[in-house]
């Protein structure tokens, strides 16, 4: 992520010291992780210290500090698609991705994370990727949708 | 502005607005256990071994001393038999953490704590946080910091700032419980091989 972006989004909210939360998340949601050097920028910039920064950064979940992939993948795990069988689903997107969940592939392909309910039991169970649902699927279809993300 | 009056086991003692039941017993000559508190730094209640039983407007409640305002007409009791097994439990939760820590042993055999009670589960670090506030409240170096969240919690020294700040300050090893804070500095040295600089 280059310097000068990382600046705007700083200035929109005037270099305030309490709004650390607020740029990570900008910066989290546009560059999908937080490398160390952002966070060192971003300690200078607002003034806050970088041991503060960090243990806001490694607090909250939405933050990531490892490289994430380009597609974000997402079984469902709630009790709903796990008695549909969702345990089968991410056995095989395991197998096909070769990542555990939290884990990302070496050629940041995909990123793939459980989650215990996605909040569509009725289509269950499904995956998501980049927030496009997929349900109702058994784990013959995986393959198939996932060959739509490159 | 005028003085509070109130009750610490039995015995009147005045106290300015402000301050809490733990300054005002230890103002007072009055002991009460503490374990993550310093009289340099901000009241945290993290460790709650300050436990002390209060009445005010005719109920009783349990609170951490180093955080509670005194307040008129205050009754507080320091010893009681439900008090000390408050203290005994949560001596034993942390011992079980820091099985070895002198100045939990010690706390151990006054209120008769057993470490056998939970599982051993030595993480060593019982989150007190005396040095990452001292270096941030004290020292404002920020050298040292809390990282992660819920059972994952710990401490870390931030290797950029701990490379050029710690090696000729050092103040917050003898303020750990545990000793674990040295073995967390000598961790991060190892790892990023900083040395006297």
């Amino acid at each position: 992520m280059d310097n000068r972006r990382i600046d705007e989004i700083i200035n929109k909210y005037d270099g305030k010291p309490n709004s650390v939360i607020m740029v990570l998340m900008d910066i989290q949601h546009e560059n999908k992780w937080l490398p160390r050097e952002v966070l060192e920028k971003v300690s200078n910039k607002l003034g806050v210290p970088l041991s503060e920064v960090l243990h806001i950064a490694t607090f909250y979940k939405t933050f990531s500090l490892k490289p994430q992939g380009r597609h974000e993948v997402h079984v469902c795990t709630g009790t709903s698609c796990h008695q549909r069988g969702s345990a089968k689903i991410l056995e095989k997107v395991q197998d096909l991705i070769g990542i555990k969940p939290g884990e990302t592939t070496p050629d940041l392909r995909f990123s793939l994370e459980k989650g215990s309910c996605l909040g569509c039991c009725t289509l269950g169970p499904e995956i998501v990727v980049d927030g496009m649902h997929h349900s109702n699927i058994t784990p013959d279809d995986v393959e198939a949708i996932l060959k739509n993300y490159k | 502005m005028s003085d509070i009056l109130l009750t610490i086991d039995g015995k009147e003692v005045r106290a300015k607005e402000g301050m809490t039941v733990l300054n005002a017993a230890q103002s007072s000559g009055i002991f009460i256990p503490t374990l993550c508190h310093h009289e340099k730094l901000e009241p945290y209640g993290g460790c709650r071994i300050c436990t002390v039983e209060v009445e005010s407007r005719g109920r009783t409640n349990y609170v951490a001393s180093c955080l509670y305002p005194v307040e008129k007409n205050l009754v507080v009791r320091t010893r009681s038999e439900k008090i000390d097994k408050i203290r005994k439990v949560l001596i034993e939760l942390l011992l079980a953490h820091a099985p070895d820590s002198p100045q939990l042993l010690e706390m151990a055999k006054e209120y008769g704590a057993k470490s056998v009670r939970f599982g051993k589960e030595p993480s060593f670090c019982v989150l007190c946080g005396l040095c990452v506030r001292y270096c941030a409240e004290v020292k404002k170096k920020n050298a040292i910091a809390f990282v992660d969240q819920g059972p994952k919690r710990e401490i870390n020294f931030i290797p950029e700032i701990a490379s050029k700040e710690c090696w000729n300050c050092k103040e917050c090893f003898p303020l750990c419980p545990t000793s674990y804070l040295q073995a967390a500095y000598v961790l991060t040295q190892g790892l990023v091989g900083f040395k006297n600089s």
